[in-house]
């Protein structure tokens, strides 16, 4: 009977994955028990209960309301959606920079390739670290002084403290507005895809793209006009030092997303040149002799079959960016790593769960954007029969 | 390789019973000097004398208080106090090994026992000691936070900085402070926190902030960084008190006691005028019973720390009393010119007070 078992080759798997899973739980547990332990030999606090501590730390630049009287759990909350905010940005930014790049290096404009292959080059040698300060101090230098602001219209003021702008007392009316704003867009989507179906059926054109100028343009501009009309608006005016009033952008922000976007860009311009490299060339000349003008070659043919190269990895440069956001706690931006492993962490101590919850935040939004990204490459992946 | 292995193992073996013979002998020799004392051994002071030098944690780098030369020689009072203890401890004041330690990184470093105490410009409070596992050994320097503004703002006291925007370490006393201070009294302030003094002090420079709050004796020094000094000032008046000594971390109470009273015999020299320059004379020829048992003359006061009795005169002449130390490093004969102030002997309208050599 053992015999039988010991010879079974799926008796055998198990048997050596449950020894493996045990012994690696025994082991996290006797890490961490072993930590504790000494931990409390050596009169280090431990625990999760300075969360609810007072904070007492200002931050220059939050989207929560925070304020320094809030406990240490609302600090790592202002840092955790600073940390997003710069990475979603990011992102975009970088997407959008480095197909244009990307595009440029193909292009049969000797100048035009020339430029953006120099570009990629020097991006990908060059430290992280190094266009972080050198936009920040970059950024700073290149700004006047608050007394010799730059400013639009008296209402948007721009100098090395960062660029102020008016801020709304009540912040009710904008959620309205923008619901609005998404069901005009939702509206033209439909439209759209009624017309290509009308098209099909009876061969009628449907005007979408007047339609599509009310709907996308005129509605949301309303929609803006009348919250923005709803609300009293706090203008920054001159102090003694700075301006007062207005919501700030700061100049940490400024530089930690240009430098993001900038180095990103050349990573995502190779992925674009390789990925458009990848279609065949029998593919467009395929299009071409079936009379499709460039564009519609490079929109229906080229772009389709390149995104399925680009998408893994895309995947890790979105995921890069998301982890080399953290570079802010270099300039004072005031992300998780920078409020909560800086600060907070020094105040408390506390480094183990500090460092774990800081963490935990990296892996949880990097497996969301991973998440996402494989079901976009599941879509648009080949469709086999 | 066989034998190779079997040699190795013999010298394994022999270094092994070589330490225990030494250990042995060490004990026996302590045992039998201090005949009446029943000394707990001190893992540190053990590990001290086995490595042969000190390790201190000392500031990445405040003039006045530690700060490396071009050669990569530290000076500073607070390097002078861990000099001072090498002497104690070792009779040579040169063997101390600095480990300097960001703001960040100081807590872990003395936590994991990395250096055998921290000696840089850190602000006793309650919490570090409630909760980090660390004792503070009295006082060396009073502390007060204030900020550092340029001329041109016109600026006098915190009161006026309303609006404005302030650079700080992160993970600072003075962060906190500064927070607190501003909104007990309703005044808008930016705070921009930066993970090491010197990135606080660099956008500072480049006009990112209005001014720089540290503490007015790290501000001193601090204000040599700056590109055109003399465009700058510093608040004379403090928003907060900061006293700053030497940490230790919990456990080995003999070690805390000896780093407790080499700091408290810099302060007991200068009030009975012990200088680096009559150290000798005085241990000769004072009748002042103190002065006797403080320089091992009478008694023997470093043999009950498990130190030799010879310690504190080590100690001063190496690197002088309290004042002598302050005046070169941050006081009237160094480049940052502090008053005494709170820094005073008690006996001399300050706060400096040392419990007697009895």
């Amino acid at each position: 009977m053992l015999r039988r078992l010991f010879y079974d080759a799926r008796m055998r798997d198990l048997f050596w994955q449950v020894v493996i899973s045990a012994a690696l739980v025994g082991l996290t547990v006797f890490f961490v028990r072993n930590a504790s332990q000494n931990m409390v030999n050596a009169g280090i606090a431990s625990g999760f209960d300075f969360l609810w501590r007072s904070a007492g730390i200002d931050v220059p630049f939050t989207l929560t309301g925070y304020k320094s009287s809030d406990n240490i759990l609302a600090l790592f909350w202002a840092g955790v959606t600073n940390t997003v905010f710069v990475s979603l940005i990011s992102m975009l930014l970088a997407t959008l920079l480095g197909f244009l790049i990307g595009l440029a290096r193909l292009s049969s404009h000797w100048l035009l390739s020339a430029i953006a292959g120099a570009y990629v080059e020097f991006v990908r040698n060059i430290p992280l670290l190094f266009f972080v300060l050198f936009w920040y101090f970059g950024v700073i230098a290149a700004l006047p002084q608050p007394r010799d602001s730059l400013s639009l219209f008296s209402a948007i003021f721009l100098n090395n403290r960062g660029l102020t702008v008016p801020a709304a007392t009540s912040g009710a009316p904008f959620p309205w507005a923008l619901a609005v704003i998404v069901l005009a867009f939702t509206a033209q989507w439909l439209v759209s895809r009624l017309a290509v179906r009308r098209k099909a059926e009876t061969g009628a054109d449907t005007p979408v793209l007047a339609i599509g100028l009310v709907l996308c343009v005129l509605v949301p501009i309303a929609a803006l006009v009348w919250a923005a009309r709803s609300t009293g608006w706090d203008m920054p005016q001159a102090g003694r030092f700075n301006l007062r009033g207005g919501f700030v952008i700061i100049p940490e922000f400024v530089a930690l997303l240009a430098a993001l976007v900038t180095y990103t860009a050349g990573f995502v311009a190779e992925i674009v040149r390789g990925g458009i490299s990848a279609v065949a060339k029998g593919q467009r000349e395929a299009a071409a002799s079936l009379g499709l003008k460039p564009g519609q070659i490079l929109r229906f043919v080229v772009i389709p079959q390149a995104m399925r190269v680009m998408v893994p990895p895309m995947t890790s440069q979105y995921l890069n960016v998301l982890k080399n956001s953290s570079f802010g706690a270099a300039i004072a931006y005031p992300d998780v790593v920078s409020l909560f492993m800086g600060s907070a962490l020094n105040d408390t101590g506390q480094a183990i769960e500090i460092i774990a919850m800081t963490l935990a935040v990296y892996l949880f939004f990097g497996l969301i954007v991973s998440a996402l990204m494989n079901w976009y490459n599941a879509r648009i992946a080949v469709v086999t029969r | 390789m066989r034998d190779f292995d079997n040699k190795n193992r013999d010298d394994v073996t022999m270094t092994k019973t070589n330490l225990t013979t030494v250990i042995a002998a060490t004990a026996i020799l302590a045992g039998g000097a201090a005949v009446a004392q029943t000394l707990v051994p001190s893992p540190t002071l053990e590990a001290i004398r086995v490595r042969g030098n000190l390790e201190c944690g000392v500031h990445v780098g405040v003039p006045g208080f530690s700060f490396p030369n071009d050669k990569g020689e530290w000076s500073g009072l607070d390097v002078d106090y861990c000099r001072a203890l090498a002497a104690a401890v070792l009779g040579d004041a040169g063997k101390v090994k600095f480990t300097p330690t960001t703001v960040q990184q100081r807590w872990p470093v003395l936590q994991s026992g990395q250096v055998d105490l921290l000696s840089r410009n850190t602000t006793i409070t309650f919490s570090r000691n409630a909760t980090l596992g660390v004792n503070f050994q009295g006082i060396n320097f009073y502390e007060g936070q204030t900020f550092i503004v340029r001329k041109a703002s016109k600026a006098t006291a915190a009161k006026d900085l309303d609006g404005a925007s302030v650079c700080v370490a992160a993970g600072s006393t003075e962060e906190k402070n500064a927070a607190d201070w501003f909104r007990e009294r309703n005044l808008k302030v930016t705070i921009t926190n930066f993970q090491k003094n010197d990135d606080a002090i660099a956008a500072y420079d480049a006009g990112r902030c209005d001014a720089y709050t540290a503490g007015v004796g790290a501000l001193a020094g601090q204000r040599a960084k700056l590109k055109t000094p003399d465009d700058h000032i510093i608040m004379a008046e403090p928003i907060s008190n900061d006293p700053q000594g030497p940490v230790t971390r919990y456990g080995d109470e003999r070690w805390q006691a000896v780093v407790r009273w080499v700091l408290n015999g810099m302060i007991a020299a200068e009030n009975l005028g012990v200088t680096s320059k009559n150290v000798d004379d005085m241990r000769a020829n004072s009748k002042n019973a103190e002065v006797r048992r403080l320089l091992g003359a009478e008694g023997n006061f470093g043999q009950m720390l498990g130190l030799s009795n010879d310690w504190m005169y080590n100690a001063i002449k190496a690197v002088g009393n309290y004042g002598e130390s302050f005046d070169r490093t941050v006081g009237k004969d160094s480049s940052l010119k502090l008053e005494r102030g709170q820094n005073a002997l008690w006996t001399k309208g300050g706060l400096l007070f040392t419990p007697p050599f009895q």
